[in-house]
């Protein structure tokens, strides 16, 4: 857990690596209910929508990138904000890794840069939190 | 600057979709948990809501017959585009209370702005989304921006 007045501004998170798979995919999007083929129709998604493979969903990246988050938090604080944006198609198959750091302390409110990369080093959907810690 | 944008498409801006209320099931948690690969208890339970469960509770659920072939429902809250392919763009999302197991929540929806950007492969459509969420109560819960990407 970490401990505010231990922080640094450029202090880094834990990465973690995810790698989705069919099924994981499946259970993601019937989650959401979202039956947007892309995310499990191969033929189609390289067919008719040109992308090179099943998607990974936005938002699931989205979503582990929160984790980066809470869970480095976990009970001594709370997560107030939350943002990202899919600048990078990640496809079915490989392996993405999320992390991030801190970029601000102002009193109990810390705020994180966190990103999710690929294989090839790129960051496919960078994001910032906002988070605070309890008084 | 705007060639894509008629002034039919930007007469959208300022619409919303009537409010959706429905409860949160435990059950409901526990699957998003799972498939998100969450790693604390309190998700994996049921009892607490991961921070981004609620995405694509605002959109209605409906028959088979009107999904499209690309799976999606048409959407009510979009303007026929003459870009087609959909793309998540971002969100940006503010949190004000934990959702819990058992809560009753409505969402209410609107679009907040339509415009245009030349993309690195031709010409993209960003449609912003407001989307507030609150308790039956009129507890403010989450307030949330949405992007969406047509290229």
């Amino acid at each position: 857990m970490p401990k505010l007045e231990r922080l640094m501004i450029g202090d880094a998170l834990p990465e973690r690596h995810h790698t989705a798979t069919n099924v994981s995919l499946f259970l993601y999007n019937a989650a959401v209910w979202n039956a947007h083929r892309i995310h499990y129709d191969e033929p189609y998604t390289i067919e008719v929508e040109h992308h090179p493979g099943v998607i990974i969903d936005g938002p699931l990246q989205g979503d582990w990138l929160t984790q980066v988050v809470v869970n480095w938090l976990g009970d001594d604080g709370r997560l107030l904000e939350f943002e990202y944006s899919n600048r990078r198609a990640s496809v079915l198959g490989e392996t993405l890794t999320a992390g991030g750091s801190i970029s601000a302390i102002d009193g109990t409110t810390v705020t994180l840069d966190v990103w999710i990369r690929n294989e090839r080093g790129e960051v496919t959907t960078p994001g910032r939190a906002v988070v605070s810690f309890a008084a | 600057m705007s060639d894509l944008i008629t002034d039919d498409i930007r007469a959208w801006i300022g619409r919303a979709d009537p409010p959706l209320e429905f409860e949160v099931t435990r059950r409901d948690i526990v699957k998003y948990a799972i498939a998100t690969e969450q790693r604390q208890a309190k998700y994996l339970a049921g009892d607490e809501a991961p921070p981004m469960f609620l995405f694509g509770a605002d959109r209605p659920l409906v028959g088979l017959d009107e999904l499209g072939p690309d799976g999606l429902r048409r959407d009510t809250l979009t303007p026929e585009l003459p870009l087609k392919r959909v793309m998540a763009g971002g969100i940006r999302q503010r949190y004000h209370r934990p959702i819990r197991a058992g809560d009753r929540l409505v969402i209410e929806k609107s679009i907040t702005d339509i415009y245009e950007k030349q993309g690195s492969s031709g010409p993209l459509i960003f449609v912003v989304y407001e989307i507030t969420v609150k308790t039956a109560d009129g507890e403010l819960v989450m307030q949330e921006t949405q992007t969406r990407i047509n290229r």
